[in-house]
């Protein structure tokens, strides 16, 4: 199978050989196949077009098949996969999910096989055989067979990929049936064109018997490595799970501990990593699946969104913020306006009223009232001492308040220290959460 | 650092300034990590400055059982990750010391979780407050103390997490024969998530520290009595937990 390549091929290095092991591996693709995926994996292997590489099959195809042979070897021995597909294909990629639930095989993969066939049959009849000829059709037949067969493994394959659970539907049945029909029927054919037709019925019903034997005994065995399978590969992917998350705490923990080591003599940038790292890490243990993973992403809920502005807050300024958050509710730009402001006070909290210890910020959703407060244990804060041309406070809280329909209150804490007070009411429209 | 935070307790007199009042509680640590019983201890452990002696350590659910029985201290300090089964594993197999009226074992729960439902399992287990590890050594002492006079303690965290567990301001009627929270604990529990100390909590809402502590031991009583599996089920069905 080594030999003559596709012309295509040639011009690209590295050589897509399977057998060498190249920097990226080469699958066939699950999506967007005709037949065995083959085509469309070289494709997106290359970076060509898909229509490329089928028409230099078909092409090599028509010189004495030679392209059926490189096309079933490649079905046989390149394994299915989602790696080298063309991402520029609309259902390959992102849309895995999607493509598996339009289940129902399309006009392309029917013609696809038709075309196959017959092609086939047109390529074979033209031989001179001689002998041979009678058994190009059983032969054919036992080919078209095991290639249906062989597409399904392909595609339960898939479908344990996307989702673990098993998916049991008349297709998938249908079509193994078909195949293994196919392939008896070849078979026979064969015994039938050796023996003659008197032996046909007694030729089918040992055959038959032995199918059924060979499934009585065999089935246990079968079901019971399904079952094994399947479980270990549960294992695997739990066992994966824990590698990744122990892999990023150990890589994270370790460059904290480095960059602490080099700013020992900076006891609040010794600070400032410490905090950093409690908090990714407490987002990695504690936070629900798929979140805590992506930090730039916008957040879409109130409580994430309190918890970005006092992460970047404490960063940027190296003072402790804790935060208590009670309820939820999804963002719109009158909360959004409500969370800049919480953010101005947690800025003015960290830089004049770190010294006296964490930061607190609260914020709660109850039915409709959205209220954040946002208290630090300072020296105070007098709104009437400031001077009127600084605006800080006037404009980025208390006015952003205002202007939004919310109100603001600045007040001394009873045991020194400021509170800043902010509460919304949200639209009517939007049921409490 | 920790000794100004002490003679700041000592001088203010606070609500469980015990060594002011020249008594000694008896503390057991139960914690996995070594480290941190070692630096808890150092906080905490200097009897003559604190008032708290630490007379037991156990780093798990067994040794913890076993320590507690023979040591019987007035509170243990759990934590609420351990090896055999967690902390509420080691609340269970102590109910009946804890339910002891004469020499009653208390649990304040230490922990640096942050899921709720580990928090609000070893509340309901029967632990009498939850701090969390990063707490100073004052607060820790007088938590301490708190809980030896068998009062409540609640954590910011803490208390966010039990206004989640009871928030439905809609709540079918089906709820009524619940313990519900009044407004009064509410707004307790509101402002201790605010980060309030309970004496500023008294000071804002014009009642004494006592009632603020009877309000907040009244939540926990109200979470710990609340049927497990009733309460269990009211708040899945509100999402909650």
């Amino acid at each position: 199978m080594t030999t003559a390549p596709p012309r295509a091929e040639t011009s690209y290095a590295p050589a897509p050989d399977p057998d060498e092991p190249p920097v990226r591996k080469l699958y066939r693709s699950a999506d967007g196949r005709l037949l065995g995926g083959v085509a469309r994996g070289l494709a997106g292997h290359l970076g060509l077009p898909v229509s490329w590489v089928r028409i230099v099959f078909v092409a090599l195809f028509l010189a004495d098949g030679m392209g059926a042979v490189l096309y079933a070897a490649f079905w046989f021995f390149v394994p299915l996969g989602v790696g080298g597909v063309d991402r520029r294909h609309p259902a390959s990629a992102a849309g895995g999910k999607r493509a598996l639930r339009r289940h129902k095989p399309d006009k392309g993969q029917v013609f696809a096989l038709i075309a196959l066939l017959v092609g086939s049959a047109v390529v074979a009849s033209r031989f001179q055989l001689g002998q041979a000829k009678d058994y190009v059709w059983p032969v054919l037949l036992i080919g078209a067979g095991v290639a249906l067969v062989w597409r399904q493994a392909d595609n339960s394959r898939r479908a344990q990929w996307l989702e673990l659970g098993r998916r049991k539907g008349v297709l998938p049945v249908l079509r193994g049936a078909a195949g293994v029909l196919l392939v008896g029927v070849g078979v026979t054919g064969i015994v039938v064109l050796q023996g003659s037709v008197r032996h046909l019925g007694s030729v089918l019903q040992a055959s038959l018997a032995v199918v059924v034997g060979i499934a009585l005994l065999a089935g246990p065995y079968l079901v019971r490595i399904t079952q094994d399978l399947s479980e270990e590969r549960l294992m695997r992917i739990r066992a994966q799970e824990r590698a990744e998350v122990a892999a990023h705490v150990h890589d994270s923990v370790l460059h904290t501990l480095t960059l602490i080591q080099r700013n020992a003599e900076e006891p609040r940038e010794v600070a400032r990593l410490a905090r950093a790292q409690e908090r990714e890490l407490r987002a990695w243990l504690y936070k629900p699946e798929g979140r805590g993973k992506e930090e730039d992403e916008e957040p879409a809920t109130l409580a994430e969104a309190v918890r970005a502005s006092a992460a970047e807050v404490e960063d940027d300024h190296g003072v402790p913020i804790e935060v208590v958050i009670v309820g939820d509710c999804p963002l719109d730009d009158m909360l959004g306006a409500q969370i800049q402001a919480a953010r101005e006070a947690m800025v003015n909290a960290a830089k004049y009223g770190g010294e006296g210890g964490a930061v607190q910020v609260f914020a709660e959703v109850e039915g409709r009232t959205v209220f954040v407060s946002v208290r630090d244990r300072g020296p105070g804060f007098d709104l009437d001492a400031v001077p009127g041309d600084r605006m800080g406070v006037r404009e980025s809280i208390i006015g952003r308040m205002e202007r939004n329909g919310g109100t603001a209150r600045l007040r001394s804490a009873p045991e020194g220290g400021t509170v800043v007070e902010l509460e919304m009411e949200r639209p009517a429209t939007e049921g409490s959460t | 650092m920790s000794n100004e935070d002490a003679q700041q307790v000592e001088a203010g007199g606070g609500a469980g300034g015990g060594a002011a009042e020249g008594r000694t509680v008896r503390v057991v640590l139960v914690d996995d990590h070594r480290m941190f019983r070692t630096g808890v201890q150092a906080e905490i452990g200097e009897t003559g400055r604190t008032g708290v002696e630490v007379v037991g350590e156990a780093a798990d659910v067994d040794q913890a059982v076993t320590v507690i029985t023979a040591t019987r201290p007035e509170v243990v300090l759990l934590d609420v990750h351990l090896p055999g089964g967690g902390g509420v594993e080691v609340l269970r197999r102590s109910a009946a010391m804890m339910a002891d009226a004469e020499r009653p074992v208390r649990f304040l729960a230490l922990s640096v979780s942050d899921a709720a439902e580990d928090v609000i399992g070893v509340i309901r287990g029967g632990a009498r407050g939850y701090v969390t590890k990063n707490i100073t050594g004052t607060d820790l002492v007088n938590a301490v103390f708190r809980v030896s006079d068998g009062d409540a303690v609640f954590s910011p965290r803490l208390a966010g997490f039990v206004l989640d567990a009871f928030a439905s301001t809609d709540a079918p009627p089906v709820d009524e024969d619940l313990d519900r929270l009044t407004q009064r604990e509410r707004e307790v529990l509101r402002l201790i998530a605010r980060g309030y100390a309970y004496k500023e909590i008294a000071k804002q809402l014009f009642i004494s520290v006592k009632t603020v502590e009877s309000h907040v031991s009244a939540v926990l009583r109200k979470l710990q009595l609340s049927n497990r599996h009733e309460l269990t089920r009211w708040a899945a069905a509100r999402r909650l937990v």
